[in-house]
């Protein structure tokens, strides 16, 4: 009952593979654990592997959601990768969409996914810099 | 041939063993992955619903036939406070608690027959069926 899910880091990325049929519990504290630790590491990207789930019911899917918000909020991108087949369909017919989470079919996708969309968050920041230097320059 | 066993529903691990028989019991009726993955999500929810908002009580597993077909039936009883308005409750999107509102009206569209019979003050019993 005391078991926890890992989590990863590697670089700026933090790397969840959730390998078991996950109680209520034991989902919100991968959530709280995980906002922890992409404060604690100042993470940029996290992945989550659910290529190992057999269900996603409403509970799970809503702290997938969460966890999404949290992590965005926290400026740390998100995504979910390896959805079965079987379960994408019966998520739909459940009603759950997961909007606002984003997907890849597997974990080499994912990553590919968020290498894009992290460095391009740092450039825009980066450009945003550059202007207000500009501006710092003209401005006086 | 019938198989039948029941579950207690008492704690939020109940609810990972009810999954994994409800995957066993649909293994055996070999049922195909999606309706194996229908039924046993349709099992959670309500049986979720039935530990948070009835306070427990028990599931009934039961690998069976329906019109020569092999068939899952299951059935989910609480002892809480009853639902007062079913008709509401089964509404997508309404909630009495802090869910999605999706865990009655979702299991229904899961499964191949759903019963839903309540008394206030009396619990609540879902029936649920998936079949080849």
């Amino acid at each position: 009952m005391t078991a926890k899910i890992p989590i990863l880091k590697m670089g700026d990325y933090l790397l969840i593979s959730i390998q078991v049929d996950m109680h209520d519990q034991l989902a919100l504290d991968l959530q709280e654990d995980l906002t922890e630790q992409i404060v604690r590491h100042s993470a940029k990207g996290v992945l989550i592997d659910i290529s190992a789930l057999e269900i996603v019911d409403s509970f799970i899917g809503r702290t997938l959601s969460h966890i999404a918000s949290v992590a965005r909020i926290l400026d740390a991108k998100v995504i979910v990768v390896g959805m079965q087949p079987a379960v994408a369909i019966t998520l739909v017919e459940l009603g759950l969409s997961l909007d606002g989470i984003a997907t890849a079919l597997n974990v080499e996708k994912g990553m590919a996914w968020l290498q894009r969309n992290v460095n391009e968050g740092l450039r825009v920041e980066a450009e945003r810099d550059d202007d207000r230097d500009a501006a710092a320059e003209t401005g006086d | 041939m019938t198989t039948t066993e029941t579950l207690p529903l008492k704690q939020e691990t109940d609810i990972v063993t009810i999954r994994q028989r409800v995957r066993k019991a649909a293994e055996d009726a070999r049922l195909g992955l999606v309706s194996q993955t229908k039924i046993v999500t349709a099992a959670s929810e309500i049986a979720r619903n039935g530990l948070i908002y009835g306070g427990g009580g028990q599931c009934l597993i039961e690998r069976t036939q329906r019109e020569g077909r092999a068939a899952v039936r299951l059935v989910i009883i609480d002892h809480g406070p009853g639902i007062a308005n079913l008709e509401q409750a089964m509404t997508d999107g309404y909630t009495s608690g802090n869910g999605l509102g999706l865990g009655l009206s979702g299991a229904r569209r899961l499964v191949d027959a759903f019963e839903i019979a309540s008394q206030p003050g009396q619990g609540t019993s879902v029936e649920m069926w998936k079949w080849k």
